[in-house]
């Protein structure tokens, strides 16, 4: 058994172009939707996948559970982890806006000292913040190892001997192999695997769970952040040669004057 | 007094670690204090007149068996024993995937705030004990944060090719060499093999190449490249890649253009079905003209390039590819 906790923070889907709230405080969120991050979306695959026993090395299977701080409107997130697999759903209710990653880490840890979570998934960083510590700190509350910025995770489960986690990242000088003993912390970056797709019974299902909601422990210290600034627009100078591969010839003509063609 | 993990490989200091002590080189003189590095684990020839000529004093080196292998908390533990024997006021490290793991860990153990992927210093040295107030990129490089570190040491990341790498004047470092002793616990998480990849690893001739051919999500998948690294071929130049596809697993990690890749400054850039983000812009800004090719003429690496055709990459270039070869006869 592998009980998996994993980790998402709900952010503006910041795809388009962005705008700040009047008081520069926050990414302006009126007009787009919501997602989680890349890396998260594969940590919650990785979740799913070991409590299934897919592919999941030697692992026995488990539970999934997946966890958030954030306001009520998380609960979406949470829902769309449930409906891809996860079994349960934690809802630490609070604004994460005066959250720093030592705070949110606090409050992390608080719940998986609860809970008898083998393994916690994280992403590699968040996608609004991308403070790139809350794996770190909550790890080391916890007094657990950790391993970062992994691909793929899979959890060696044998008889006689204790139970591992073994995950690999991609180094400076190749694929590198961490193995580390469960309870465990490793935050995952994307890449390493492809995040399926919600079915509809999964959707159906999710609908029924009911998410376990909790108080953070203490007040927050805060995240340091002053303000936000839009970095400067560019005036365009840009020539547009031509439209399809009729603009072929006008590229070359280009490359031939810049010397580069032959 | 201002302190920079330093990464290394074969050759010397990396080129963000070469672009953070550029940075870190700014805020001493504004200080007027002194720059250290630390460096961990091998050291390479040659790294204390290097670092030197960057304007730093003394190299402090952490050798012996805990810090062999790679580990985040270990050679966290390493840097925090440079930190206490100097005093550092300031600790940057390299915004890469270990500057930022060796970082976060040293903040946390030092139980300090840390801002990850700086890019200025708005205000204070660092050095008067006043809080420093450093400018961050957040919401993928999209919007600058400002934020303030009160507390000592401050903890910061550099992003990725967001300053410029500047020697100083020619000097030698100082070389203290120390053996920190590394705890049981912070020895459990670190890399115990690796697998070297196959292919040839290095991203030098992306770099160094005249020309640069850029392919982004626009290829669409795996087998979309044959037409772009065609026309890199014909221009006897390289093809450079954005990170999506390098996360996606569709070209190797050495081909990656961008603040998490290389950076390169190529007399003519082509970059096709690459949309511009500022992780990618920040690895390609100082190409001397830029070509773009992209459905959108609206994205950013259109609005930003000097010349551009707005098509689908599948047909332009290779319709490209057939006009060189045309005048070729
Ligand atoms: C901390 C951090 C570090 C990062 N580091 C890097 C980095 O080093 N390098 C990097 O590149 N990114 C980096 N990124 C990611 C970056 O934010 C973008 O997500 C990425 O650059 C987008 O890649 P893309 O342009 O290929 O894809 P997209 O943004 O999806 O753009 C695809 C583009 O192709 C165009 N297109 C689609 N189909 C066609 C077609 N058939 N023909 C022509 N055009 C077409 C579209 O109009 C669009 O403009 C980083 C992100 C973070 C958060
Ligand atoms: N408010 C939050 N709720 C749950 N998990 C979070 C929250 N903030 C950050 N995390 C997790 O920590 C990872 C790293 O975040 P960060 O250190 O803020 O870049 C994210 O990818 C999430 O997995």
């Amino acid at each position: 058994m592998t009980n998996v906790l994993v980790c998402i923070k709900r952010v503006p889907d910041a795809a388009g172009e962005v705008t700040l709230t009047a008081d520069a405080q926050a990414v302006d969120a009126r007009f787009v939707g919501f997602t989680i991050s890349a890396h998260e979306n594969c940590a919650v695959e990785l979740a799913v996948r070991i409590a299934s026993q897919e592919g999941s090395g030697t692992a026995t299977g488990g539970t999934a559970t997946v966890l958030t701080l954030g306001t009520d409107d998380a609960v979406e997130q949470l829902r769309t982890a449930l409906g891809l697999g996860c079994s349960a759903a934690v809802l630490i209710e609070a604004d994460p806006a005066g959250y720093g990653p030592a705070d949110v880490a606090r409050e992390i840890a608080a719940v998986v000292e609860r809970g008898a979570y083998d393994l916690v998934l994280l992403g590699n960083d968040a996608a609004d913040t991308g403070d790139f510590q809350v794996g770190i700190r909550l790890a080391h509350a916890l007094g657990r190892p950790v391993v970062n910025g992994a691909s793929t995770v899979e959890v060696s489960q044998e008889e006689g001997t204790a139970d591992t986690a073994i995950a690999r990242v991609a180094g400076p000088d190749g694929v590198e192999t961490y193995q580390v003993p469960m309870p465990a912390v490793v935050t995952v970056l994307e890449g390493g695997v492809e995040p399926r797709y919600p079915t509809i019974s999964g959707r159906m299902k999710a609908k029924k769970v009911k998410i376990e909601t909790v108080a953070p422990q203490r007040e927050p210290s805060g995240s340091g952040r002053v303000r936000l600034l839009l970095p400067p627009a560019q005036p365009s100078a840009v020539e547009v040669l031509g439209e399809g591969p009729d603009a072929a010839k006008a590229v070359v003509d280009l490359l031939e004057k810049l010397g580069v063609a032959r | 007094m201002i302190l920079v993990f330093v990464e290394t490989d074969a050759t010397g200091a990396t080129e963000v670690s070469r672009e953070t002590v550029t940075f870190a080189r700014t805020l001493a003189e504004r200080s007027d204090g002194p720059l250290h590095a630390v460096i961990v684990g091998d050291r390479p020839a040659g790294v204390l007149d290097q670092l030197g000529g960057y304007g730093v004093s003394e190299i402090h080196h952490a050798t012996g068996d805990g810090v062999a292998a790679y580990g985040g908390a270990a050679w966290a533990a390493a840097v925090q024993a440079a930190v206490s024997a100097t005093d550092a006021d300031v600790v940057l490290a390299p915004g890469t995937p270990r500057g930022m793991e060796v970082a976060a860990h040293l903040a946390t153990r030092v139980d300090v705030p840390m801002a990850a992927n700086v890019v200025g210093v708005s205000d204070g040295t660092g050095a008067d004990g006043a809080p420093l107030r450093v400018a961050r990129q957040v919401v993928g490089g999209s919007v600058l944060e400002e934020m303030v570190l009160p507390e000592r040491p401050a903890v910061l990341t550099v992003a990725g090719h967001a300053v410029v790498d500047e020697p100083g004047a020619p000097a030698t470092a100082a070389l203290r060499e120390f053996s920190p002793e590394i705890a049981e616990a912070d020895l459990v998480a670190r890399v115990v093999s690796i697998e070297a990849a196959e292919a040839d690893l290095s991203s030098a001739a992306l770099t160094s190449a005249r020309v640069v051919v850029g392919a982004g999500r626009g290829a669409g998948s795996a087998d979309g490249f044959d037409a772009a690294a065609e026309l890199a071929e014909l221009l006897g130049g390289a093809l450079g890649v954005s990170r999506v596809v390098t996360s996606l697993g569709w070209r190797p990690h050495h081909e990656q253009i961008g603040q998490t890749g290389s950076r390169i400054s190529p007399d003519v850039y082509i970059p096709c079905g690459i949309s511009g983000a500022i992780q990618h812009w920040a690895g390609c800004a100082s190409s001397k003209t830029i070509v773009a090719i992209n459905t959108d003429e609206n994205a950013p690496m259109v609005t930003k390039a000097n010349y551009a055709v707005i098509g689908d990459m599948h047909e332009v270039v290779p319709a490209v590819n057939a006009e060189i070869k045309r005048r070729r006869g």
